[in-house]
């Protein structure tokens, strides 16, 4: 190499400065942690980017992310607190009905987001190389901001409603956590998905349509293991919900754990297999696009 | 020198044209999907199968490409429309994969296929500097040391903290340059990026790639415009229908190419002997220009572009009627226009040389490439005297200043043509 050709110091983004092979792959993809890493500076740029974007945009801006939790939880407590006289557990039904909504909201915008993340990227894809799986990642995390705005609203009502504080509030960042995994298995799975099929843009709104009635979110999750046995469990959301119920609500709501952790189990396939879909299907997103 | 930085061997990339028939929805996939274990379950029984569903067109991009690039050296790649430039570029900044062959790459490689990607209309110029530099590769830390540099380059001081969609196209090729021009990589891949812009503009960034040049990166560039490969590059490749045609000294192939008749600029002129034409009439020179005068390449969207034929008449009293013949990347004509000067109408030209210009006004032909064919024709009777397929060719750019047909809007804008039309709104009731 030419001495003295370059001085700058080593640029994280570009490839590394040994050989480089470019062949076709064949085969399923696995990811390449150590890649991700080096890109770990465009990942944040790509979250803020998507978070500023969408504050810029709305008209309400982050009005709209306080309103939208609030006016939704206004709604359930009407109709399936007041209306339905659905049962909370004992619990002030806007508490018990916000508890769920921390989650569900957060995975149905990550969602929506997520999945149709590659396709809004077109013009990156097709004009510059980085790992195609910080775009569904970090559309996925831009949904945090939000979920902290409601975070905050939480704990207004709380303090509203008269909720004692308990020890297992600790226990929500792990929740969080499990819900970003959640949503980003999904993602994985419809991003890609969407790139190749036209029809996957319809059936990701259903789900976040139907989602919110099939989830316990406007009444307890036992109402639904009642109906469909440890089964109501395959969705991941229930056990989740009842997760935040029980970090925020206290000892009575202790998730059924049977339940909780066949949902886990699926999130975990389904990451698992979204990650290899992905990976193998990422070499064709700039050709078909 | 010693090791090449880059080495292709035997690359290939196929392409399937349009979507695989039926396949394009989830549900139609998984329709296909049963019907072929169906089709699988009947054949082990014996039963006659029924005809598997005929497979998608392809072609090959890219076919048995090789080629070494040493440390330091600049190549331009050149060829017609379609002939895989891009792809190769595509292909050596890791965007899409080979079909076959492989590529080997000795140093941090960065590629600007397009100026602005990333891009946001929302952001301001600040932010976008930041966004647009770490796609493109560099740290935070190295945009903060170059920030300054790259605002100078631009020259777009006070607009910094505006979203760019306030920006002028200018204002805004500009920056998107000036972020680019500021990387440092050890390879550097450049797509016909100096399409757009002004004149001088242009100039600003050849000078710039000059400069890189000089500081020893090695540089892969693609364009049409052969005066600035010839400029900027010590050797040139000419692809052709995905292969290589050609591999040398730029000025060598540049003329070759040229010679072929293959390549479609700006500007043709024709040599006494090989020029097209019969004995009534024959070509000179065609041209793409502006209204200044110049000969360009790309044409902003706002401006009338002129297509100018100087030909010579060599046989006297007939009626010769000039006319063009305008298609887009897809192919489509987008239309023909007659000279109707009414200075020549009806009125044989006497022998001699003559010079006739069409102007196409501004706003009204879409973004991206455009053809030129240009035909002298005689009309009572018919004749056709000269018809010159890929005369010229020229890229129309419209970028984001919010006064074309565009208005704000960012993205792939369809349609054949991008008339500005007057709009006007009343108020009914309020
Ligand atoms: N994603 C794609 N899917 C299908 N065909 C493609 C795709 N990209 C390019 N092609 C085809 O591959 C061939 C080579 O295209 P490429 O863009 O490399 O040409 P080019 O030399 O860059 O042309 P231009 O001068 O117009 O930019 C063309 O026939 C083109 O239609
Ligand atoms: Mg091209």
């Amino acid at each position: 190499m030419n001495a003295g050709m370059d001085s700058a110091p080593a640029i994280s983004g570009l490839m590394s400065s040994d050989e480089q092979v470019l062949r076709p792959r064949r085969g399923l993809v696995a990811i390449d942690f150590g890649e991700l890493w080096r890109f770990r500076e465009l990942f944040w740029l790509l979250a803020w980017r998507n978070v500023l974007i969408r504050y810029k945009q709305a008209y309400l801006g982050v009005g709209w992310a306080v309103l939208q939790p609030l006016l939704t939880m206004a709604v359930f407590t009407v109709v399936f607190g007041k209306l339905a006289g659905m049962s909370s557990g004992g619990a002030p039904f806007a508490v018990f009905n916000f508890a769920a909504l921390l989650p569900w909201m957060f995975f149905a915008n990550a969602l929506s987001e997520s999945s149709n993340s590659l396709v809004a990227s077109q013009n990156l894809i097709t004009k510059v190389y980085f790992p195609r799986l910080l775009i569904p990642t970090s559309a996925v995390l831009s949904g945090a901001l939000d979920f902290l705005i409601s975070i905050g609203l939480l704990l207004l009502l709380m303090a509203w409603y008269g909720v004692a504080f308990t020890a297992n509030l600790l226990l929500m960042p792990v929740f969080f956590g499990l819900t970003f995994l959640a949503a980003l298995a999904a993602g994985l799975w419809f991003s890609a998905l969407n790139v190749r099929y036209r029809d996957v843009k319809y059936i990701v709104p259903f789900i976040v349509r139907l989602g919110i009635y099939v989830s316990p979110v406007g009444f307890l999750s036992a109402k639904g293991y009642e109906f469909l046995g440890p089964a109501y469990g395959l969705n991941p959301l229930v056990g989740l919900i009842d997760g935040f119920r029980w970090s925020i609500l206290g000892a009575g709501f202790e998730p059924y754990w049977p339940g909780f952790w066949l949902g886990q189990a699926v999130v975990a396939v389904l990451l698992v297999s979204g990650a290899y879909y992905f990976r193998t299907m990422e070499k064709t997103f700039a050709d078909v696009i | 020198m010693g090791r090449p930085i880059i080495s292709v061997r035997g690359l290939g990339k196929r392409y399937q044209l349009g979507a695989t028939p039926g396949h394009d929805t989830l549900r139609d996939h998984l329709a296909h999907a049963l019907a072929a274990l169906q089709r699988r379950w009947r054949r082990r029984n014996g039963e006659g199968a029924a005809p598997e569903p005929a497979g998608p067109r392809e072609i090959w991009a890219l076919r048995e490409v090789s080629f070494d690039v040493m440390p330091g050296e600049v190549v331009g790649v050149i060829g017609r429309n379609g002939a895989g430039k891009s792809t190769l570029l595509k292909i050596l900044s890791r965007i899409t994969d080979p079909t076959e062959g492989e590529v080997r790459l000795r140093g941090r490689t960065a590629s600007l296929l397009e100026v602005g990607t990333g891009f946001h209309p929302e952001l301001t110029g600040r932010e976008n500097i930041f966004l647009n530099g770490a796609i493109l590769g560099m740290t935070q830390a190295e945009i903060r040391a170059r920030f300054d540099e790259i605002v100078a380059f631009a020259d777009i001081g006070p607009f910094l903290d505006t979203p760019v969609k306030r920006y002028s196209s200018g204002m805004y090729t500009r920056l998107a340059f000036a972020v680019a021009a500021h990387l440092q990589p050890e390879i550097l891949v450049v797509d016909e990026v100096l399409a757009v812009g002004d004149a001088a503009f242009q100039k600003k960034c050849l000078n710039k790639m000059q400069d890189i040049g000089r500081t020893g990166r090695t540089i892969l560039f693609v364009s049409h415009n052969l005066s600035a490969i010839t400029r900027l590059c010590q050797r040139a490749i000419w692809l052709h229908q995905g292969r290589v045609m050609r591999d040398g000294p730029a000025a060598e192939v540049a003329s070759a190419y040229l010679n072929s008749g293959i390549g479609t600029g700006a500007e043709r002129t024709w040599p006494d002997g090989a020029a097209p034409g019969n004995t009534v009439v024959r070509l000179v020179r065609v041209r793409v220009r502006r209204e200044d005068g110049t000969t360009c390449e790309a044409v902003d969207i706002r401006e009338p572009v002129g297509i100018e034929t100087e030909y010579e008449v060599l046989t006297p009293d007939k009626v010769l009627v000039p006319n063009y013949h305008f298609y887009n990347e897809e192919g489509v004509c987008v239309f023909i226009s007659h000279d109707v000067d009414p200075a020549w109408r009806h009125r044989p030209k006497p022998c001699g040389r003559y010079r006739s210009t069409a102007w196409v006004p501004g706003n009204f032909l879409a973004e991206g490439r455009l053809t030129v064919n240009v035909a002298i024709s005689t009309y009572r009777p018919f004749e056709v005297h000269v018809h010159e397929r890929d005369a010229v060719a020229f890229t129309v750019v419209d970028n984001l200043s919010g006064e074309t047909a565009r208005g704000d809007y960012a993205g792939k804008l369809p349609g054949v043509v991008r008339p500005l039309l007057r709009w006007q709104t009343e108020v009914l009731e309020s």
